[in-house]
């Protein structure tokens, strides 16, 4: 690992001042504008935001990314269109977004010091890795009813036949765009973006609420 | 529902997911400052536009953000494939009348109607 790579790139911790400075989720606003209707035994559909992951948008060539990423994280990169995988722990993913494009979703504060692993392995390999976890968050739908709602909202089909755990597409959510990606038999993810996470969280609670949808906080 | 294939998706997705960019395999003059004006002007200002095949580039903007190209039919408007930057397309010229449902009249009746 040659320095000149690494000090080529302006690579900082943005959670640096994490304790000192106050955080706030993109939904943040809409906690308190909108609320956040308590789950009940009714609740076909239950919203969690899981705020401050660690999202890192990876580019460059397949082979050298997956090489880099299975030492770094013991995760292979998906090579298939529209798939994301796991770790074994199930707290690290990394999906397929475009040929040379991949999002790396890790634990809040993870990110920096990934980044700098991911870094140093790739040396002077032609590619690109950006820090986007101030630019968007991630929610999670459960329930049995999420394809109903999911179906209310989007124009992919997400019916569950064509759209198996482990699937994950970026697509048109109502007037917005999302990552739309199913995590387990009846848990799927929502990657939205933080101008409009607000717009996104208030069109869930209308569109969910047929289905008694419920938000944990 | 109108679906697009995209070839680096390897899948159809909605139409609202692509923007159509114009004529494709339009070639960069390799010596531009060799170029007359009316060369130049040709490659920046002036395009194609068919009645039958069409060669098109389209970009998938909410999905892959890749873009690649179309083969188009103007007049029914039918995609007839899709393929990636770089390759060439496998129809350039109309189907043969008794090959396809295409044929030479219907191809003028669409364009009285
Ligand atoms: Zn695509």
């Amino acid at each position: 690992m040659s320095e000149s790579a690494l000090s080529r790139v302006n690579l900082f911790d943005s959670r640096a001042d994490h304790a000192s400075v106050a955080v706030e989720s993109p939904l943040a606003y809409s906690w308190q504008r909108s609320g956040a209707p308590a789950p009940s035994a009714a609740s076909r559909v239950v919203l969690r935001e899981q705020t401050f992951l660690g999202h890192l948008i990876l580019r460059g060539g397949a082979i050298v990314l997956d090489e880099a990423l299975r030492e770094v994280l013991d995760i292979g990169l998906p090579g298939r269109p529209n798939t994301l995988s796991w770790d074994v722990s199930g707290e690290r993913s990394i999906q397929w977004l475009s040929p040379d494009e991949w999002l790396l979703i890790v634990p809040g504060g993870e990110a920096f010091a990934v980044e700098r692993r991911l870094r140093e392995r790739l040396a002077d390999a032609s590619f690109a890795i950006v820090d986007v976890s101030g630019g968007q968050t991630l929610l999670t739908l459960e329930g049995e009813a999420v394809p109903e709602l999911l179906m209310k909202s989007v124009v992919y089909d997400v019916d569950p036949s064509h759209f198996p755990v482990g699937k994950g597409v970026n697509t048109v959510f109502a007037k917005a765009t999302v990552i739309v990606r199913r995590s387990g038999e009846t848990r799927w993810e929502l990657v939205v973006r933080r101008s409009f996470a607000d717009y996104c969280y208030r069109w869930l609670l209308d569109a969910g609420e047929e289905y008694a949808i419920g938000v944990e906080r | 529902m109108f679906q697009i294939y995209c070839p680096y998706c390897e899948e159809l997705r909605e139409e609202e997911e692509f923007h159509p960019k114009g004529q494709a395999h339009i070639v960069r003059p390799a010596n531009p400052e060799a170029c007359s004006d009316e060369e130049w002007g040709d490659y920046l200002f002036f395009r194609d536009n068919p009645r039958g095949i069409h060669h098109e580039l389209w970009v998938h903007a909410v999905g892959c953000r890749k873009f690649f190209n179309v083969t188009r039919h103007t007049v029914s408007y039918a995609i007839l494939e899709t393929y990636k930057i770089g390759e060439q397309p496998s129809v350039t010229a109309e189907p043969a009348v008794s090959e396809s449902t295409t044929s030479t009249d219907d191809v003028r009746q669409g364009v009285r109607a």
